[in-house]
């Protein structure tokens, strides 16, 4: 109980990871909260990556951690300035609105 | 020992709370703030785990830069949310169940790890972590970020570079209509086309 191990963070990772893809269907509407969502399952992932990095006493894991961390911030700096440049065009970001592609 | 315990219970238990607003919360605005809340404790997290320094970066670039920009977002762009959320609970019983599966895959994944892993030894580590009071973890880092996985830290400034210039690209706009400054045109005009003497008649007009 008050010894935290290994197990412990990786049950935060996993309730991380499931809030994540809970939220992308709960906001099937909304594109920023799905971004968000998306965030918190990078979160996750990171919080898996550096669990293990402590646990093997290895520091390869927080390494690629920050690698994951420098392509999230890619992913959200993209994914926004799609938003912005798509709500300049048609007026909205609802989800069900994009299907300009559809053939 | 227990310091340490309560402060995990703490961080975890206010990340896991945070999380869970971030998708249920009404307001948009509110569902930026809890995500930083959220980024906050898990860098808590990584602080109890020992990485310090990636505690630090995911302050600075999370709620510094990502969360920042999220919130710009939000409110730059003028959208009825409350039409947003209709339909919310209609898709809550689809999400539930598929949660519900994944929590019950990663428990199984979970368990059957931890019953069959044997103590991994130490010197399977492509990277041993050094003792913490001779070289802390930012140093430790730096060590090999610089050294043995230089060209990856390279990539890593390319692939923001790359999401920079799209950013970039994606957002910059030229509008029609606009009177803007032409330097080119001011700086080749010539005397002649700028400038005309007239002879004037001494009372009267041009």
């Amino acid at each position: 109980m008050f010894e935290i191990g290994l197990e412990h963070y990786l049950t935060v990772a996993a309730i991380l990871f499931t809030l994540g893809i809970f939220g992308i269907f709960l906001n099937r509407k909304n594109v920023i909260i799905i971004l968000m969502s998306i965030e918190l399952m990078l979160l996750a992932v990171n919080i898996n990556l550096v669990a293990f990095s402590t646990h093997l006493g290895d520091l390869l894991g927080q390494i690629f951690a920050m690698f994951v961390l420098t392509v999230a911030a890619a992913e959200a700096a993209i994914g926004l300035a799609i938003l912005v440049v798509y709500f300049r065009n048609r007026g909205s970001i609802a989800v069900e609105d994009i299907n300009m592609m559809k053939g | 020992m227990i310091v340490q315990a309560l402060a995990f219970y703490l961080f975890a238990a206010v990340t896991v709370a945070a999380g869970v607003m971030v998708v249920s919360a009404r307001n948009p605005v509110h569902s930026v703030l809890f995500l930083i809340l959220a980024f906050f404790n898990a860098a808590g997290l990584f602080v109890l785990m020992g990485a310090e320094f990636l505690a630090m970066i995911l302050v600075v670039v999370y709620v510094g830069a990502v969360a920042v920009l999220f919130l710009f977002v939000v409110m730059m762009l003028d959208i009825n949310y409350a039409a947003m959320r209709q339909g919310f609970l209609q898709y809550l019983p689809v999400g539930a169940l598929i949660g519900l599966v994944l929590v019950v895959e990663l428990a199984l994944v979970g368990f059957s790890w931890v019953a069959s892993s044997p103590d991994a030894p130490a010197s399977l580590a492509g990277v041993p972590i050094p003792p913490i009071d001779e070289v802390h973890n930012t140093k430790a880092i730096g060590q090999v970020v610089y050294t043995k996985f230089a060209y990856l830290f390279q990539m890593a400034g390319l692939v923001l570079l790359v999401a920079m210039v799209g950013a970039i690209v994606l957002t910059l706009r030229q509008r029609e209509g606009v009177r803007r400054q032409s330097i080119s045109a001011q700086v080749s005009r010539t005397r002649e086309e700028a400038v005309e003497i007239k002879q004037v008649p001494t009372r009267s007009g041009v």
